[in-house]
């Protein structure tokens, strides 16, 4: 999709550049000319809030490590103080905090888009595939950074979570010791924890580069789920008309974001965090924060030995693989139709399954008892089904309807539909 | 056909949103009563502290609270700044302020002297809230093994926090349920996590003398009126700026309201041509 560049240097200066390093040139083709489906709709803004996020994560994360001590006695202290004393600070913290959380917001809905339109399908497969490295990387950063105001879910968490690393036959409690450095979360887990989530962002950031990369060679996928053949007649450049479109969604998501900051910076989060971390005192309800509840039930869904794998490892086998498995997905989805839009019984399966997400969700908030842990197993079962049964199932029974031969066929329709509804037959009118 | 995916997804959302909220505070409830709502005036987007409030409620601390729980985030000076209990706006320096010095200077800080030997002196608006003990140990000896927590982010740190700890203070004296067994040396009371807590009634009616001041013109010191008092000095003492942050907030979401509009008459005079 990239295709030719049609970048013409006009200053000197450019054109002296253009021969060495045509920057200039890179940033034409990707942020300007680059040709983007005309049929996008609103769920396709989330790249760009998400790399926005990104960026507000970063500047916000320098300025706040600026003033954060690293240090098991002085960390809690230093993020108030930060709040307290540091001019703005309150707002720097309460944008990082909350950002994070506005962060996975927008990656699922991001995720479960790519889902639903069936962005994961040949040729993108490798964009998809970066996609969840960057997921499986905020994963980690998000617990990280969650450690670092040393409060009593900070500890807390930490430790369970550190706890399933142990469970790993064997080599377990020595790759437990090895991470935490130390026998328990402490001083030096508090250290490398800091060091990796100063380091991790950037490394998003890189996949980042590489993701957009993978996403413009073939270009973007499109709600009809159909490529693009003729660049000129179903295509736009990128700038001025998906630059316009996505700051506009970008500054509704920053209204929804600035209501938490300003009105409700605690909400999300857990109030036992500002209990300072006591090593001696575990809270009775130990939860992760809320974007992290899904896979959380998911670890604790699995309580009963299989074979020689206990349940505790049965759980980590099950949390690890609910998110590798995204990694093969492109290959287990059977269809050739991509689009959901024109498969209506997958479509109520997606449903489903985003559904079942959110129940699990549930169940992680929730203490592992009965019925919650009976709850929690069934919505796991459900959850692998649907990579491994019924995506690959559905491709070969299901009857999908005709999709439209090309975007500018589907754009035609739907515009026909619009001005003269009777006569446009409901076969070619997607149904959603 | 957007508008129909985007609001049955939205719903499915918005009723999964109910059933974890509704339910996780079902469970934060347990056999703990729900906390009496505390209707502060610094609720909401638009609520703001009332300053006679926040001075009564210091002063609650100062003579009460005081003697067994520390506030070790907060310095004298912090009284004096922008929105606080004693802010005034001919001492942008808090530490200028003739109040805060006063209440500093009622304290006696242990410190060393240029030679280096312990000195006593009074105390500034730069030094911390005086703790009552000299560390946890000692804390936790003079109250039977429960350490009185520091209250600096106690509204924070507490499901509901303001209405809690309002109920809290308020919440003695209650029929014991049958069944409920109260050790020796604690007491009864519904909105503590477990019923029982370490800590006696303390602000029985007229425990304090109010100031007759005009601000306090009709304020009784019942137990109702000095919890509510003194949660409002707390709330402000968990998130000081608070007000600060509604007031820009409330900047920043009118400009963000602005230019998403004429970002959406961008947006479609960009795109009117185009058929999509």
């Amino acid at each position: 999709m990239s295709g030719p560049s049609t970048y013409v240097p006009k200053s000197g200066f450019e054109k002296w550049l253009d021969t060495r390093l045509p920057v200039v040139r890179f940033m034409n083709d990707t942020l300007v000319d680059f040709p983007t489906p005309k049929n996008l709709n609103y769920w396709y803004t989330f790249g760009g809030i998400l790399a926005l996020c990104l960026g507000l994560q970063i500047v916000t994360g320098i300025i706040l490590a600026m003033h954060y001590v690293p240090n098991t006695a002085l960390a809690f202290d230093s993020v108030e103080r930060i709040m307290r004393d540091v001019n703005g600070g309150w707002l720097i913290r309460y944008m990082h905090s909350n950002g994070a959380s506005m962060f996975f917001l927008a990656v699922y809905i991001h995720i479960f888009r790519g889902l639903y339109y069936g962005s994961y399908k040949a040729p993108r497969e490798i964009l998809w595939g970066l996609g969840v490295i960057i997921f499986l990387l905020m994963i980690i950063t998000a617990f990280m950074g969650y450690v670092l105001p040393w409060g009593q879910m900070s500890l807390w968490g930490a430790t369970v979570i550190t706890n399933i690393v142990g469970a790993v036959p064997f080599v377990g409690e020595s790759i437990k010791i090895w991470l935490l450095g130390g026998p328990a979360v402490d001083n030096a887990t508090l250290n490398r924890f800091f060091s990796l989530h100063y380091l991790l962002p950037f490394v998003i950031a890189g996949v980042v580069i590489l993701h957009i990369w993978a996403l413009h060679v073939p270009g973007n996928n499109n709600p009809t789920g159909v490529e693009v053949q003729d660049v000129k007649k179903e295509t736009l450049p990128f700038h001025p008309y998906y630059t316009i479109k996505d700051a506009f969604a970008m500054c509704v998501f920053m209204l929804i974001f600035a209501g938490f900051v300003f009105y409700g910076p605690n909400t999300l989060g857990h109030p036992d965090n500002y209990i300072p971390a006591n090593n001696q005192v575990t809270p009775s309800h130990i939860v992760p924060e809320w974007y992290l509840l899904p896979f959380y039930a998911i670890l604790r869904a699995i309580t009963f030995d299989i074979l020689i794998i206990d349940a505790k490892f049965g759980g980590v086998i099950a949390m690890g693989g609910a998110i590798l498995i995204l990694f093969a997905l492109p290959w287990l989805d059977s269809s050739k139709v991509k689009s959901m839009r024109y498969r209506p019984v997958a479509r109520m399966w997606w449903f489903a399954f985003v559904l079942n997400f959110l129940m699990l969700a549930v169940c992680g908030a929730m203490p592992a008892e009965p019925p919650w842990t009976a709850i929690s197993l069934i919505c796991t079962i459900f959850y692998f089904a649907y990579f491994l049964v019924v995506l690959p199932v559905l491709g070969v029974i299901e009857k999908p309807l005709t999709p439209p031969a090309s975007i500018a066929d589907s754009i035609f329709q739907a515009s026909a539909a619009h001005k003269k509804p009777s006569q446009v037959s409901p076969s070619a009118v997607p149904a959603e | 056909m957007k508008v129909s995916l985007m609001r049955r997804f939205s719903l499915a959302c918005a009723v999964l949103l109910v059933a974890v909220t509704g339910s996780g505070l079902a469970f934060a409830a347990g056999e703990t009563k729900a906390p009496r709502p505390v209707e502060g005036s610094w609720e909401g987007p638009l609520g703001r502290f009332d300053q006679a409030q926040l001075q009564r409620g210091f002063q609650v601390y100062k003579e009460v609270c005081s003697s067994c729980h520390s506030m070790n985030l907060l310095h004298y000076r912090n009284l004096g700044d922008e929105h606080a209990p004693f802010a005034d706006p001919k001492y942008p320096n808090p530490n200028d302020n003739p109040v805060i010095k006063a209440i500093a200077a009622e304290y006696t800080i242990n410190a060393s002297d240029p030679d280096g030997n312990t000195e006593e002196r009074p105390g500034l608006p730069s030094d911390k809230f005086v703790s009552p003990w000299e560390n946890r140990a000692q804390g936790q000896a003079a109250n039977g093994g429960a350490y009185p927590p520091d209250l600096s982010v106690i509204v924070k740190a507490r499901h509901n926090g303001a209405s809690y700890v309002y109920s809290l203070l308020t919440g003695y004296n209650k029929p014991v349920p049958a069944g409920k067994v109260v050790p020796e040396g604690k007491y009864y009371n519904p909105y503590m996590p477990g019923g029982v807590i370490a800590m006696s009634e303390q602000l029985a009616d007229g425990r304090i003398d109010y100031a007759d001041t005009p601000a306090n013109k009709g304020i009784k010191n019942t137990e109702e009126q000095m919890s509510k008092d003194v949660v409002a000095f707390l709330s402000w003492a968990s998130d000081p700026h608070q007000t600060a942050r509604k007031s820009t907030g409330l900047g920043v979401m009118a400009f963000l309201l602005i230019l998403a509009t004429f970002l959406w008459f961008s947006y479609k005079s960009v795109w009117r041509n185009v058929e999509h």
